[in-house]
């Protein structure tokens, strides 16, 4: 095994060292970059992607994605923004059990679909991506939530809080990933998620029941997608049916391929997808710094999925040849 | 009286294998859905209402064919609607340069074949799986458009050019001719001809397919090309139907042109299904979308229908594949 076999194994430190790279350049093509503004723009674009990107990794890691997520976002944010019309006092941690709940019953549809049908995980949720965006038109009326009918507690959860005036979004967010690390790495669920990832027939014979663990999965998935809603509607003050969280599935599933999560399962970890999400912000706030059009935003993720993709494929290729997997 | 006709149908497998097809069901629901639409609207029995909001499809159609062959032989495209929209601007782009209606034409087609080729290669040398690595192009294809056209739109062509669903060949419009002579042509490729056996062979089992001397890596090339290439078709249709080319056209039409695909009675693992299921749920989709816009369904509503749609379609075909055809 050669150092680059080394160096190809760990997989964060790649990400990292194009994030470095990164900000080194652009930093040095524009000094404005290093600014305390810019990372804060940074840190508070992130949480809303992070989140979801937490949910779909285990999707991922257990060999299916769900392209569903931008829907279930702009539904849950829409049931929450309506029931903030009726009751304005509404506490902040009833909403996020709410919308949590709301995002679980979503994630838990598409699983089910998935495990109990057998079909593909791409093509049920293509399906349930516009059967939700159809809901959310139903349930609204096609109407907007605006900026005044959500109430200030709200608003201001993703602008300060009482730790170090901290977003209240960043600190929830920095929660839950913590916790996906701490199920993916140490307890026997998350185990369980990488065997049934890496090879459901032998994780079943292991007496791993595949069917619940990818229920999780998808309940997981889902169920953060909704809070993510909750985060949407306080981050950017309004909903619209039309345009929440249309697209942010392909950005989260960039984010979560760079960060190493190998798409045909069982590999892939929290701190990568978090790097993956880091350089994605970076990113989109670098663009303007270095005068690159906003249009131009779209085809570089597509361009970074194509590429992380073709790259995840080199690697695998290159383990199996070093284990002898393949004898072409 | 059903039993004894499922007891009949199991000593005559041969009868059976022809009774009991998943196309069959798409007949039934094209079926269904005349009759439930003519029930909402008298004035929806009229054929040539029902050409006319044919023509918006008809370049869904187009697509839906190739992608049948394409999910015949076991992968599947889902950067169709990107790759619509990607050669559409192409074409405004070119064509505003001022280099000519004919030169536009061919690079928007060139482009398109291009993007195909590009989808081919990564899935046959590289072995990225289709359906996430199509995911990713989706994407890509989707920004290069949007950052060529930016948010305009880039209209201006001749008056011989717009408005291709306005010309008729009697009641019918000419893009619902190009649509059923290119089913046909396909259909009979599909089953008449070697090459159309190989892809069955190559959707049930690339392994057996490769040792029996298909170029398997080489078809599927071909498939992902061609399908570039009516996109491409398809993208200029679109544009002469709308007279202006967006980045954001078509956005969303993966999950129509699936729609066609599986309500088609394609099995979407691969290995079976034919152009006449996909010919027919075109009609359905059609006949779908025209039957809620009659009946006043915002067509924001109408995506969870179609959605749902979508989900069964698979859910039965899977179903009856598993039923019929083990």
């Amino acid at each position: 095994m050669t150092l680059f076999d080394k160096f190809l194994r760990i997989r964060e430190l790649g990400i990292f060292s194009i994030i470095v790279v990164f900000v080194v350049v652009a930093s040095i093509i524009d000094p404005r970059f290093m600014t305390i503004d810019s990372w804060r723009a940074v840190f508070l674009a992130i949480p809303l992607i992070l989140v979801m990107a937490m949910g779909q990794m285990m999707v991922i890691i257990c060999r299916h994605v769900d392209i569903s997520i931008g829907s279930i976002l702009a539904f849950s944010a829409i049931v929450i923004g309506l029931l903030y019309i009726q009751f304005p006092g509404l506490s902040l941690w009833l909403s996020l059990i709410i919308t949590a709940f709301v995002g679980l019953v979503m994630g838990l549809i598409n699983g089910f679909i998935v495990t109990r049908f057998n079909v593909h995980s791409i093509i049920v949720t293509l399906g349930t991506l516009s059967l939700y965006r159809g809901l959310v038109f139903i349930v609204s009326g096609g109407r907007q939530i605006d900026r005044n009918d959500i109430p200030e507690h709200v608003v201001s959860f993703s602008q300060t809080s009482f730790f170090f005036s901290i977003p209240g979004i960043l600190i929830f967010s920095a929660i839950i990933v913590i916790i996906t690390h701490l199920v993916m790495r140490h307890s026997v669920l998350g185990r369980e998620i990488y065997a049934t990832g890496s090879n459901p027939v032998a994780a079943h014979l292991k007496g791993i029941n595949v069917t619940k663990v990818t229920l999780f999965c998808f309940g997981v998935c889902g169920m953060l997608a909704g809070v993510a809603g909750l985060f949407y509607a306080s981050r950017f003050g309004y909903v619209n049916p039309g345009v929440t969280g249309v697209g942010i599935e392909f950005i989260v599933i960039a984010g979560v391929i760079i960060g190493g999560t190998s798409i045909t399962g069982g590999s892939g970890s929290v701190l990568g997808t978090f790097l993956g999400i880091l350089l994605l912000g970076i990113i989109n706030v670098a663009l303007p710094v270095l005068n690159i059009p906003g249009e131009f935003q779209k085809a570089i993720y597509g361009l970074i999925i194509v590429v992380a993709l073709s790259l995840d494929q080199l690697i695998i290729y290159r383990m199996k040849k070093l284990s002898g997997g393949i004898n072409a | 009286m059903l039993k004894k006709f499922s007891i009949y149908l199991s000593e005559n497998p041969t009868l059976r294998y022809w009774i009991v097809r998943p196309e069959w069901v798409a007949v039934i629901l094209l079926i269904i859905s005349i009759i439930s639409s003519i029930q909402l609207s008298p004035f929806f029995a009229d054929l040539a209402f029902i050409m006319d909001s044919a023509t918006p499809y008809v370049e869904y159609g187009l697509i839906a064919i190739i992608l049948t062959l394409i999910i015949i032989s076991g992968e599947i495209d889902l950067s169709i609607a990107s790759m619509i929209a990607l050669t559409a601007v192409i074409f405004g782009t070119a064509y505003n340069a001022g280099i000519g209606m004919p030169l536009s034409m061919i690079i928007a087609l060139l482009s398109g074949t291009l993007c195909g080729l590009f989808n081919g290669i990564l899935v046959t040398q590289l072995k990225i799986p289709s359906i996430i690595l199509t995911i990713g192009t989706l994407t890509l294809y989707r920004g290069i458009a949007q950052s060529l056209a930016s948010d305009f739109s880039l209209g201006g062509y001749p008056s011989w050019f717009i408005g291709i669903d306005y010309r008729y060949v009697g009641i019918i419009p000419i893009p619902v001719i190009i649509f059923t002579v290119f089913a046909i042509v396909v259909g009979f490729f599909l089953s008449s001809t070697i090459y159309g056996k190989q892809l069955y062979l190559i959707g049930t089992n690339p392994q057996t397919a490769k040792y029996s001397g298909i170029k398997v890596d080489r078809i599927k090339l071909l498939l992902f090309t061609l399908s570039g290439l009516v996109c491409g078709i398809a993208g200029i249709l679109t544009t002469s139907r709308l007279a202006v080319a967006r980045f954001n056209m078509a956005t969303g039409a993966e999950l129509e042109i699936v729609l066609m695909v599986m309500l088609g009675g394609t099995y979407i693992f691969g290995g079976r299904g034919n152009i006449f299921g996909t010919f027919v749920a075109f009609w359905i989709v059609v006949i779908l979308r025209a039957g809620l816009n009659v009946a006043r369904i915002k067509i924001e509503s109408q995506l969870t229908i179609l959605g749902a749609m979508l989900i069964i379609a698979i859910i039965l075909t899977n179903y009856i594949y598993s039923k019929s055809q083990k």
